[in-house]
């Protein structure tokens, strides 16, 4: 018998093994998106951003690097893009390493090659980081609302969370003791009220107990309102606020860029969340008597998480743009570490003489955040399911 | 309907207090202190800073500050720290510095947007289309600082104009044609650069409406009688397209008080985002709560009267 005869099911017996569908869903999706040339470009110059911020972080970083973004050179300033290093009037120990000033030179005589490379780390790290929190903030809050989002809150919840907030709010300002105050008071009524729940029949309710039982709202008003809250602010200038009060550091830039655009992707969550909760395989599921945090990552999730990929990607473009733009505005990562926005910034004021420096780092910012915003919308039209089915 | 509105209003002014109570303490509680805004300035002795921390009421405990705060904008009386003028006054004035550039940014946006969008609807998958789409692309994805400095070197070298700040300076008593040129010509870059990301998103979304009213039966049956493919696609497909637009009416409302805080602080332009950004350096706390609340306003403004358009047009909305 030959092998293919053995793989090749008897005609009576088909049934016996499953059915897959002929090609697997990441196979379907390759094949819709590979269609797309803007979107290919888009993810080829990202993989490509990808290495070279990779390499940037090794070849600018340590005590003696290869490109060295920080090294003055001030007889060489504002030289052009391919310049020769003038070795006469340079230290040995200076020279550039090519030789050549790939990208020029700024108006301190620094490579601006170099600097390039320090930048795409830090645009791609503020990019990713930024972006994770939102993602894992969007999720979390999405998914509670959505999976969770029917229970009732009652009454003694609120008090609880309310003295609680309140104590911390007064021991954050300057006010401790009757922060603590409120803080016990809390931890007390909650001790009180597991107790009470507990032995609910044995335990006689004392008068007036009875409001406490009141349900007041569901979670999923609770979080939509917190949503609608968010949206309120105008983002980039309160952005702008938070990292002018804090002081200077890439750290403070991606959490409050992180802190302040989650309010899609928990929408997005919600969204899909109320309606897969409601079909045939997690009603399977609960029946057979999984957990709800099984149900939520291993079954919801993988079906959820689609528009989350798609807003997560044009996310990271904005956030790279956010960040370019808090650095021209002279509030991004503290001086001597260079980023493309603070190179244009710094560069702005060389313009007609030394047009390389306003335009090498605009045009980096341009192609990458391209590439993602191109990639992105590539990939949404690949995983919707409507265009999915007309191919 | 009247419940609706009721119960949105309330909706919209709890809302309303909780953005007031988080952003009165994000602002304050950021570490440094708006009394020592100054610390190198010989005039800023201790006793002074005294003053002006009672003043301002900055030695009470917070909750009392906010309460003052709060009585002291619904009754206008607050002033700004930096200069103790009125700050409804100041924004008042910055706004109507503004208002040119939101009157032509959004006439740039809804006249450009929807041409573009439509034709690539209908010119599906051919080279305007996609090339309309790239450029949308090119246009979200353009820092917009990047940008300004491109077209204000192609303007000033190519056609010799001054474009920075709101007029030529020295030209006031110039004939008045020339005047109004010249404020033509400084009001035009702004805010083409303050709409270019609005162009590109609206004709993006102008465009997947429009495709998905033209796959709609009742297009396919408009085509198939024999109608000519113009009256087809404007009054067939557009009307039902434009739908979801009507709303989004209500959704420009907050750009009155935006501002972008880069394109004026390129092109020095006295707006409302360049208050905001000098308010913001000089640590003003009661301009930058003030601007903060009234652009709060302005958004539950915009989305409850875009929710009532919505009932308005589409009769199968009930909410």
């Amino acid at each position: 018998m030959t092998p293919t005869e053995k793989n090749r099911p008897a005609p009576g017996n088909r049934l016996d093994k499953p059915l897959t569908p002929k090609r697997s869903r990441l196979e379907e999706f390759w094949a819709l998106f590979r269609k797309n040339r803007l979107a290919i470009a888009g993810l080829i110059i990202f993989i490509l951003f990808f290495a070279t911020a990779l390499a940037g972080l090794f070849l600018t970083s340590g005590q003696n690097p290869v490109f060295d973004p920080a090294q003055i050179r001030l007889q060489e300033k504002l030289r052009p893009p391919m310049a020769k290093a003038n070795l006469n009037s340079l230290y040995p120990a200076d020279v550039p390493r090519l030789g050549i000033y790939l990208f020029g030179t700024d108006d301190l005589g620094r490579d601006v090659f170099a600097r390039m490379l320090q930048g795409a780390w830090v645009s791609l790290t503020v990019g990713f980081v930024a972006v994770g929190i939102s993602v894992f903030i969007g999720i979390f809050m999405g998914g509670i609302a959505g999976y969770f989002g029917q229970i009732l809150l009652k009454m003694d919840h609120i008090l609880i969370s309310g003295l609680m907030v309140a104590g911390i709010a007064f021991m954050v300002t300057d006010w401790v003791l009757p922060g603590i105050l409120f803080f016990i008071l809390a931890v007390v009524f909650l001790l009180y009220t597991v107790r009470a729940k507990k032995n609910a029949r044995n335990l006689a309710k004392p008068a007036g107990s009875g409001f406490l039982e009141i349900n007041a709202f569901s979670i999923d008003t609770l979080i939509m309102r917190i949503v609608d809250i968010m949206i309120c602010f105008p983002s980039f200038f309160l952005i702008l606020t938070v990292v002018a009060l804090l002081p200077a550091s890439i750290y403070n830039i991606m959490i409050v860029i992180g802190l302040t655009s989650w309010m899609g992707a928990t929408r997005f969550v919600r969204a899909e969340f109320l309606s897969l909760r409601e079909q045939d395989f997690v009603a399977a599921a609960k029946a057979l008597g999984v957990g709800n945090l099984r149900i939520i990552f291993r079954h919801m999730m993988p079906n959820a998480i689609a528009p989350v990929l798609v807003s997560a990607t044009i996310g990271i473009a904005s956030a790279i743009l956010t960040e370019a733009g808090l650095s021209f505005l002279g509030f991004g990562v503290p001086p001597p570490h260079a980023t493309w926005g603070n190179i244009i910034s710094d560069g702005k004021r060389f313009i007609f003489d030394a047009p390389w420096l306003t335009f090498i780092p605009g045009i980096a910012i341009l192609v990458v955040v391209l590439s993602f915003n191109l990639f992105g919308e590539g990939l949404r039209d690949a995983l919707n399911p409507k265009l999915r089915e007309r191919h | 309907m009247l419940s609706f509105i009721g119960r949105s209003f309330v909706q919209k002014i709890i809302t309303l207090i909780f953005v007031s109570i988080v952003s009165f303490l994000i602002i304050h509680l950021a570490p440094g202190k708006p009394s020592q805004a100054d610390p190198l300035n010989p005039k800023f002795t201790p006793e002074m800073v005294e003053r002006f921390r009672q003043a301002f009421h900055l030695d009470k405990p917070l909750h009392v500050q906010f309460f003052y705060f709060y009585r002291d904008l619904f009754s206008g009386r607050t002033v700004s720290w930096k200069d103790n003028r009125s700050v409804l006054a100041k924004i008042w004035e910055r706004f109507l510095n503004s208002l040119p550039l939101f009157i032509v940014g959004t006439i740039l946006t809804w006249t450009l947007s929807f041409p573009a969008g439509i034709r690539s609807a209908i010119f599906r998958g051919r080279l305007y289309d996609r090339t309309t789409t790239f450029l949308s692309y090119l246009l979200i994805s353009i820092p917009g600082f990047f940008f300004a400095y491109i077209l204000i070197i192609f303007v000033v070298t190519r056609f010799q104009v001054p474009v920075i700040g709101m007029e030529t300076f020295g030209l006031s008593n110039a004939a008045w044609p020339n005047m109004i040129m010249d404020r033509i010509w400084h009001l035009l870059l702004p805010s083409f650069l303050g709409a270019a990301g609005g162009i590109a998103v609206l004709s993006r979304y102008v465009r997947s409406q429009m495709l998905e009213v033209e796959g709609q039966d009742y297009v396919r049956t408009a085509r198939a009688k024999g109608l000519p493919p113009d009256q087809v696609h404007y009054k067939h497909a557009l009307r039902n397209a434009l739908l979801p637009f009507v709303t989004m009416f209500g959704l420009i409302l907050p750009g009155l008080i935006g501002g972008s805080v880069i394109i004026e602080s390129i092109f020095s332009w006295p707006g409302m985002g360049r208050m905001a950004y000098e308010a913001i350096l000089a640590r003003d706390y009661p301009v930058i709560l003030t601007v903060n609340f009234v652009s709060a306003v302005l958004v539950l403004i915009g989305t409850f009267i875009s929710d009532l358009l919505y009932m308005l047009v589409d009769p199968r909305i009930r909410l």
